[in-house]
């Protein structure tokens, strides 16, 4: 199993056979690929490109999605009662701020301080590994239970050492609206620290020990070494995890919806296209303009990400 | 992200042979002690009270030691919570989702590396960002898309893909598809050129290349893959949550909705609960670790 792992193919010197282009292929060769490209792109298409562009355009309009026939030009109303008019969207992306914030800040951090400390031979390092990364197994949903039972007002753990459950003073820490975002953000970071711990850790083994080397004997203490050595070796991984930490804490969503749907201080942007597509208030229209609102902001890291990644190879 | 990747995978599954021995102070592991506790408590503590008969913890409190431990919350999660359709309709769902997803994505991933052609690139560019977007976003279209879909009684009770374990799967199948594809066209390319020509050379078509060239150096890749796509859809709360109105058509990871509101006043049958749900995928974890990390280094673009 360990050998099936190292993609021993990977390190092969660059093929000096070119890639195949198409005119040399036969006919019947030429039909199989255009299934074989067709169909993938068809599902695509019909399930990702195109809702993609329906959310767009149903913004603009005015449905009540019973009949193909029935749509209203909108204009911008959508816009503006999303923007203006509802009370939870300035609060909603408050909230998407201070997740990333606090994911940038702290759970990115966490994760990266891990991954160091348990780069090389330290003993014990699988076990440490294990227990950090077992969180990211769980579903998010299930993360939501789990905490619950933490932080519970009378029967929480986190109540019951602090010596107020069952007082007055016990704080509920999912239902009060001045601390329960943080509640979730601890939970939430319980499991992204351990996922940036693993791909740290990817990253940490595949920076060329000999400058770490280099490094010391030119006289550079660990900390040195680590900032202005090891951590820009690391480009590639330190993109993916920026763009990481931006798309988790917009897609943020399971986490809240399981603690009290997304309301009382735990509205997010995701939340609202959700409350508005299939709450008693269902008006498409309405849920559309919050989903283009989170796909521009998704945006800005999809379109970084693709570029540095992208941009080599063409 | 490619260079840095690969070779990345390949030094996970290798013991560190780099011979630099740090001395690591007390603190260090001091530190990751603690960490490491805290980081074990929740699901200790859920483990814990799953194993108290309510009476006990009314009794003494659930944070203390008195009383009796058993199983019986299990039982009575399992058999009051119905918990068995639900890991049905969760296995109902994530097998063919996965297989679907490695099928379709194997393909693509196939005519891309391995073949010039115009577009191939910009298609895997927008394989890539599709599925990268929140699924929130598609949310409403796809909802409606699947209620306007007429399908005869026979094979559907609502007469469309609506309430149907069919549309999680196919919503399912979108999504993770364009990850899929980036992933393996990655791994392929790295697979040599001259293999497929020496194929050609004897005659092998492009299927054949496919199904007995690339696939089986591609192994590797789809195991990692699949263990990572099976959790993932495992643990898909939203979809169901979309597109799925019966209570008893949910699979596992969304029906927690159902067993939140049953169990509300009873956290011993709630913890119990958890715990169940997490089993599975404990035990993915024991046995395919590795296959689980090597999955996602090796797709580390997953958002």
């Amino acid at each position: 199993m360990t050998d099936q792992l190292s993609f021993p193919a990977a390190r092969a010197p660059r093929s000096p056979v070119p890639r195949r282009r198409l005119r040399q292929l036969s006919r019947r060769d030429k039909v199989v690929l255009g299934l074989m490209i067709g169909i993938p792109t068809l599902i695509q298409a019909v399930l990702v490109w195109i809702p993609t562009l329906a959310s767009f355009l149903l913004s603009f309009m005015k449905w009540d999605g019973l009949s193909l026939t029935s749509f209203q030009w909108n204009g911008l109303t959508n816009y503006n009662f999303a923007l203006n008019q509802s009370p939870q969207f300035w609060p909603a992306v408050l909230h998407n701020v201070v997740w990333l914030l606090f994911l940038a800040v702290v759970g990115t951090p966490l994760g990266l301080l891990l991954a160091v400390l348990l780069d090389g031979k330290i003993r014990g390092s699988r076990v440490y590994q294990s227990i950090f990364f077992m969180p990211v197994m769980l579903s998010v949903a299930l993360i939501g239970i789990i905490w619950q039972l933490m932080y519970s007002q009378d029967n929480g753990l986190i109540n019951n050492v602090l010596g107020t459950a069952g007082t007055s003073r016990a704080v509920d820490w999912f239902g009060d609206s001045s601390v329960n975002l943080w509640a979730a953000l601890i939970a939430a970071t319980w499991r992204h620290a351990g996922y940036i711990m693993i791909l740290y850790l990817a990253g940490l083994k595949g920076v060329d020990p000999s400058i770490k080397e280099a490094a010391s004997l030119d006289g550079a203490n660990g900390r040195q070494t680590f900032f202005q050595i090891v951590f820009p070796a690391m480009a590639a991984t330190n993109v993916i995890i920026v763009v990481i930490t931006i798309i988790e804490s917009l897609r943020a969503f399971d986490i809240v919806y399981v603690i009290n749907r997304g309301t009382n201080g735990l509205e997010l942007i995701s939340v609202l296209v959700v409350q508005y597509l299939v709450g008693e208030t269902q008006v498409i229209g309405i849920g559309s303009a919050f989903a283009i609102v989170l796909l521009v902001i998704s945006l800005v890291p999809i379109v970084f990400y693709l570029s540095r990644t992208f941009r080599t190879k063409e | 992200m490619t260079a840095a990747t690969v070779p990345t995978v390949a030094a996970l599954s290798r013991t560190d042979s780099r011979g630099v021995h740090r001395r690591l102070p007390i603190g260090t592991y001091a530190f990751l002690s603690i960490m490491a506790i805290v980081w074990l408590i929740p699901l200790l503590w859920a483990v814990y009270t799953s194993l108290r008969p309510k009476a006990d913890t009314d009794k003494y409190g659930y944070f203390s030691i008195a009383g009796t431990y058993n199983f019986q919350n299990f039982i009575d999660a399992w058999t009051q919570g119905g918990m068995l359709t639900y890991f049905g309709n969760s296995v109902l769902v994530t097998i063919p989702t996965v297989l679907l997803t490695l099928f379709f994505a194997s393909m693509m991933a196939f005519a891309v590396s391995r073949f010039s052609w115009r577009f191939n690139v910009t298609l895997l560019i927008m394989f890539t960002a599709g599925n990268l977007l929140p699924p929130q976003v598609l949310a409403a279209p796809i909802f409606e898309l699947f209620k306007l879909t007429p399908l005869p009684y026979s094979i559907s009770d609502s007469g469309t893909l609506l309430n149907q374990l069919a549309a999680v799967i196919l919503a399912n199948t979108g999504f993770q598809i364009g990850f899929c594809t980036f992933v393996l066209s990655n791994f392929m390319k790295a697979i040599p050129l001259e293999l497929s020509e020496a194929a050609r050379v004897d005659g092998a078509g492009v299927w054949t290349q496919y199904i007995s060239v690339i696939m089986p150096l591609t192994r590797p890749a789809l195991a990692a893959l699949g263990t990572l796509e099976v959790i993932f859809i495992y643990n898909d709360y939203f979809w169901p949550l979309i597109l799925i109105q019966s209570g008893n058509r949910l699979p596992i990871t969304t029906s927690i909705n159902n067993l939140q509101g049953q169990f509300l006043s009873n956290y011993n049958l709630l913890a119990a609960g958890a715990i169940i749900i997490v089993i599975p995928t404990l035990v993915v974890y024991l046995a395919l670790q590795r296959q689980f990390i090597a999955g996602l280094t090796l797709g580390a673009n997953k958002g």
